[in-house]
């Protein structure tokens, strides 16, 4: 299925599809083997348990306290969890700006991506260059994107105003809190697109051209051919975009904090725990509990993915 | 879009042969499509790009969406030497480019090793490591630093005689965080390699290392040219980690530069456009340099068989 | 597949990896004090400061390089931009901190002392004390009634106009509410808007609040309502809202999409009457039209109070409780407030002045002279609210209760008891 090496030290083909079942003895490891094993997989697994789990742990402590980044920590259990979803303006503002962001890039901005990354994988000239097009908007830094904003959006001052022509009553896209979202998801999807695209260019060239070949020949259509050959090719590819585009979702922050902190209608929920813990505000305990919401949201939908997966990998 | 049959069937080494075609109808139109959607690409760009090029007076008195009455390159030179890009860029490479490395040789590793062999526990680690990724870094940056303030280091090893304000630990930070999310994808993608290839080469007596190094790894290359454009542009735009977990002025990375190009109260947004054109460039380069690794067409099917 | 990694092994590899990790962290960090043995003065101060733009960086390293001249000090000065620095500041100061650090005076420097984060520097003010008035002294004092911090600048907020304009429509500043309802009606019917009015940043607003309320309660009750010692939902503070409601349509309208700056321009342009904002809007006016910039006081509401309370926001100096030189820093700190090392800084500043009486207003441009006098005369100076309140409360409830004001200015009552039920929530943590 993929194209082999240059450099393979064994020159045996693949004679059977993946999963072959035919048992072999072979030979144990030697202690060079188990020691490569142990440093180069003992090493991650360390990081990520003393600098990522570690720490999330202490931040789930930390949601059950009123601590504030400087006194001592107290215990209030599930106060600030109580305070969140009863007296806390933004929150709900919040949730539904997330779920707004993945359905909007779930259903819009990663079938988009596919499709550039499809159109760009057929033999054209410059697609390098069109490759770098849709690519930039990823590559910008929060300044710029906020700059960018309000050069396009600003209500007396920005480019769609004048071109659509509304100068008398012109529309406030960003500080109308029922439409601003709007605008944002709109620059959601420039800049997401490029990112997706940029995995599926690298999973379509696992696709095997003379499958496609094959099919085209025996008269499908372009359609067809996309739809029976490529796209489960792409499944491994799609599984990662799928999770990715969830994250992404839910994780959302450069946007909306560039263009106004996150405020007024732009509120989302990683930028909450921004605003309680990062800046002076120093609500430590607080932001941990909206964080852990959060990341109980996230961490329910990849665990149920996941343990697909691999239970589709047992079998 | 009609069939477009006989030009998928095309192979990009005889690039002669197709010059010699008919243009189709049906590749107008997609050259079409694409120039359009390009050009709605990046036109927000270019409009921060001309203003780049004008005056703050100018654009203040008739507007952004103007005609030009004075266009320099002041405000590039001013960024450059006024926000000390050279400076901050090195600091940029000191983080970036390790971790960049660290993060893709240990994914790829753990990766190999969770989808090669069968080794105790890995269902769970394959969750430790994408969920890791799952939260938002906001989460994590108190006890971090906290942490971080804690652990001391040697003075060779870190001016500030700790984990806190020192390169190290933000590598380390940075490699921790993309591990999970690179893990992901490449244990994924390792998965549609056959099995085969792994056993022939026990066969023959090659060691774990070698299966890794020779054998898989090259096979992976799309995924790493992906992975690795988007974790330099991942890490070179961070700015969080930065601000939390370094406190001395000269050793943040580029981000924080283009902030200083913001007053506390006036920013001339001009100047701060082309600071982040300038700022950007480093992200494209590589982008350009790795895009062979994932444009379609080049190396596909010159091995089969 | 019979490939098995045997759990011990990878156990091994997992604490192999984390002593890979420990071993620095193992090596004890031998290094001996910087600079300075026992006996000798030290004369390395390292100062941390967030004055990161470039006309104010290159100010204040003038400023600090006469000091090391004048002394014999090395002072050094680490910059973090503007708005890290300030979101930094609680894990800054319980790091690895400078000697002396920038900051601002109010409720943002009461609480880092109370936490116990800066050195008391009273000695200092023994030195300088002569050449504050009465407002700055309060302003630089702690809880605990010691002194934490040094004045270094300030700049009022007021409402800004062009006085070409006003020339040119005959219009007369206004000297009481509703003078300036009278004279807003007239600039409506001349086709502009007559105060201009930017919150897309979420803080100016706070700016039209503070002075509204100092007008119609006093300085006292608004000091007190920052400190969260009066309610939010008190009948005082809805009245604040209910005339801020009534003057809505006099100011800008979509207040919510734009920046602060472009409400300057449209003030430059001649689009609105007048601008409350502080003096650095005059950072947008270049030549000829920040010469036609002009300011006066916000009208007077309640004859009680008058318009003696003055904002003007202090920028100035702490001594870091972990610095490892503070009677460096505290050097340091007594030079930066004499009037002559303010007066080198504000060489090349447009808008600010010097908290020190003694200055020497003669290098100032008219707006400045005009600024001195107006805080020099003031009864009281507030900070801003943001200085003032709890910045937890400022940020995270006072903001978005503003914004949600201006979109919406139906339900008063329904603001104020969320405000207030949000703000009980922080203050009594």
């Amino acid at each position: 299925m993929t194209s082999s090496p240059l450099t393979a030290p064994a020159p045996a083909p693949p004679t059977s599809p993946v999963g072959g079942r035919r048992r072999r003895h072979l030979r144990k490891f030697t202690r060079r083997d188990v020691g490569v094993f142990a440093l180069l997989l003992g090493i991650p697994i360390a990081l990520d348990l003393a600098l990522i789990w570690a720490t999330t742990t202490a931040s789930i402590g930390l949601s059950f306290t009123s601590y504030n980044g400087v006194t001592d920590i107290k215990w209030i259990g599930w106060r600030n969890y109580e305070l969140i979803f009863t007296i806390y303006e933004p929150f709900w503002r919040a949730v539904r700006n997330n779920l707004l962001w993945l359905g909007i890039l779930g259903l819009i901005a990663t079938p988009l991506g596919l499709f550039l990354a499809y159109l760009l994988d057929k033999n054209i000239r410059l697609t390098r260059v069109y490759q770098s097009v849709f690519y930039m908007p990823v590559v910008l830094s929060l300044a710029v994107v906020g700059f960018i904003s309000q050069l396009v959006y600003s209500r007396d001052h920005g480019a769609l105003n004048v071109l659509l022509g509304r100068t008398d009553h012109p529309t406030d896209w960003l500080g109308d809190p029922n439409i601003n979202i709007w605008a944002v998801l709109v620059a959601a999807i420039w800049r997401h697109s490029g990112y997706v695209m940029v995995l599926y260019l690298a999973g379509l060239k696992a696709v095997d051209s003379e499958l496609k070949e094959a099919a085209v020949i025996d008269g499908a259509s372009e359609r067809q051919v996309f739809f029976r050959v490529i796209f489960p090719t792409l499944r491994p590819i799609n599984i990662i975009v799928l999770v990715i585009t969830v994250i992404e979702a839910l994780r959302a922050f450069d946007i909306v904090y560039a263009i106004n902190s996150g405020r007024n209608g732009l509120e989302l929920l990683s930028v909450l725990v921004t605003a309680n813990i990062v800046g002076e505000a120093s609500r430590i305990g607080f932001g941990s509990a909206i964080a852990v919401i959060l990341l109980t949201t996230s961490t329910g939908f990849v665990i149920a993915y996941l343990t697909q997966i691999i239970r589709e990998d047992r079998s | 879009m009609t069939a477009l049959a006989t030009p998928v069937a095309e192979s990009v080494d005889a690039p002669a042969r197709r010059n010699r075609r008919p243009i189709r109808p049906a590749r107008i139109l997609l050259y079409a499509f694409l120039t359009v959607m390009a050009l709605g690409w990046l036109a927000p760009l270019l409009l921060a790009a001309y203003a780049s090029l004008r005056p703050y007076q100018e654009t203040a008195q008739y507007g952004y969406f103007s005609w030009p009455h004075k266009l320099s390159l002041d405000y590039y030179k001013q960024a450059w030497s006024g926000a000390e890009l050279p400076h901050y860029f090195l600091n940029t490479f000191l983080i970036t480019v390790p971790a960049v490395v660290l993060t893709l040789f240990l994914a790829s590793f753990v990766a190999f090793a969770l989808s090669r062999f069968t080794i105790p526990g890995r269902k769970t680690l394959l969750v430790m490591f994408t969920a890791g990724n799952l939260l938002p870094p906001q989460v994590i940056v108190t006890p971090l630093y906290t942490a971080y303030t804690k652990i001391p280091l040697p003075e060779w090893m870190s001016s500030s005689l700790s984990l806190y304000d020192s390169y190290i630990g933000l590598v380390g930070i940075h490699v921790a965080f993309q591990t999970g999310f690179c893990v992901f994808v490449l244990y994924n993608y390792m998965r549609t390699i056959p099995i085969e290839l792994n056993e022939a080469a026990l066969v023959d007596g090659a060691s774990v290392w070698r299966q890794y190094w020779q054998v898989i790894l090259p096979l992976t290359r799309p995924a790493l040219g992906a992975l690795a454009t988007l974790e330099f542009t991942f890490i070179y735009n961070d700015f969080l980690w930065a601000l939390v977990l370094m406190s001395s002025g000269d050793k943040l990375p580029v981000t924080s530069a283009l902030n200083n190009l913001r007053g506390q109260f006036f920013t001339d947004y001009n100047l701060l456009a082309a600071g982040s054109v300038l700022v950007a460039l480093p992200t494209l380069i590589v982008f350009f340099a790795l895009q062979k690794q994932f444009v379609a067409g080049l190396t596909l099917g010159a091995n089969k068989g | 597949m019979a490939h098995n990694v045997s759990r011990r092994a990878l156990l091994r590899g997992t604490l192999l990896g984390a002593g890979a990790l420990a071993v620095p962290a193992a090596l004890a960090a031998c290094g001996d004090d910087k600079g300075g043995g026992g006996g000798t003065v030290n004369k390395n101060v390292t100062f941390g400061s967030n004055y990161s733009d470039d006309v104010p960086k290159k100010a204040f390293a003038e400023t600090l390089a006469a000091f090391d001249q004048s002394k014999g000090y090395t002072t050094k000065i680490n910059t973090v931009d503007h708005n890290s620095f300030q979101e930094n500041i609680t894990r800054y100061l319980q790091g690895n901190p400078d000697d002396a650090f920038t900051w601002f005076a109010g409720f943002r420097m009461r609480f880092f002392a109370a936490q116990g984060l800066a050195t008391p520097i009273d000695d200092v003010w023994e030195g300088i004390g002569a050449n504050y008035s009465e407002a700055f002294k309060i302003a630089s004092t702690g809880e605990d009634g010691k002194k934490y911090f040094v004045p270094f600048y300030n700049y009022p907020w007021a409402l800004f106009y062009r006085k070409s304009l006003w020339q040119e429509k005959g219009y007369a500043i206004p000297k009481t509410i509703d003078e300036l309802r009278t004279l807003g009606a007239k600039m409506k019917a001349d086709g502009l808007s007559p105060i201009g009015f930017a919150d897309k940043d979420g803080w100016p607003a706070m700016g039209t609040f503070d002075q509204l309320n100092m007008r119609m309660n006093g300085y006292d009750f608004h000091i007190e309502l920052m400190a969260y010692k009066q309610s939010w939902t008190d009948p005082k503070v809805k009245a604040v809202f209910d005339l801020w409601k009534g003057l809505m349509p006099l100011h800008q309208a979509g207040a919510n999409g734009r920046t602060w700056q472009e409400a300057a321009q449209d003030l430059g342009a001649k689009k609105s009457g007048m601008y409350l904002l502080g003096s650095f809007v005059a950072q947008q006016f270049k030549g000829a039209d920040l010469d036609d910039l002009d300011f006066f006081a916000f009208p007077e509401i309640d004859s009680t109070f008058g318009t003696g309370a003055v904002e003007a926001p202090i920028d100035g100096f702490m001594v870091s409780k972990k610095a490892k030189n503070p009677d460096g820093a505290k050097e340091v700190l007594k030079y930066l407030a004499s009037a002559q090392a303010q007066n080198t800084y504000l060489k090349s500043d447009p808008s600010d002045v010097a908290a020190n009486s003694q200055a020497d207003a003669s290098g100032y441009n008219a707006l400045q002279k005009k600024a001195a006098a107006f805080i020099g005369g003031a009864k009281q100076i507030s900070q801003f609210l943001d200085r003032d309140a709890n910045p937890t409360f400022a940020s995270t409830v006072m903001i978005p209760a503003l914004q949600k004001f201006i979109n919406d200015s139906s339900d008063i009552d329904g603001l104020l008891k969320s405000i207030d039920s949000q703000a009980k929530s922080i203050y009594a943590t």
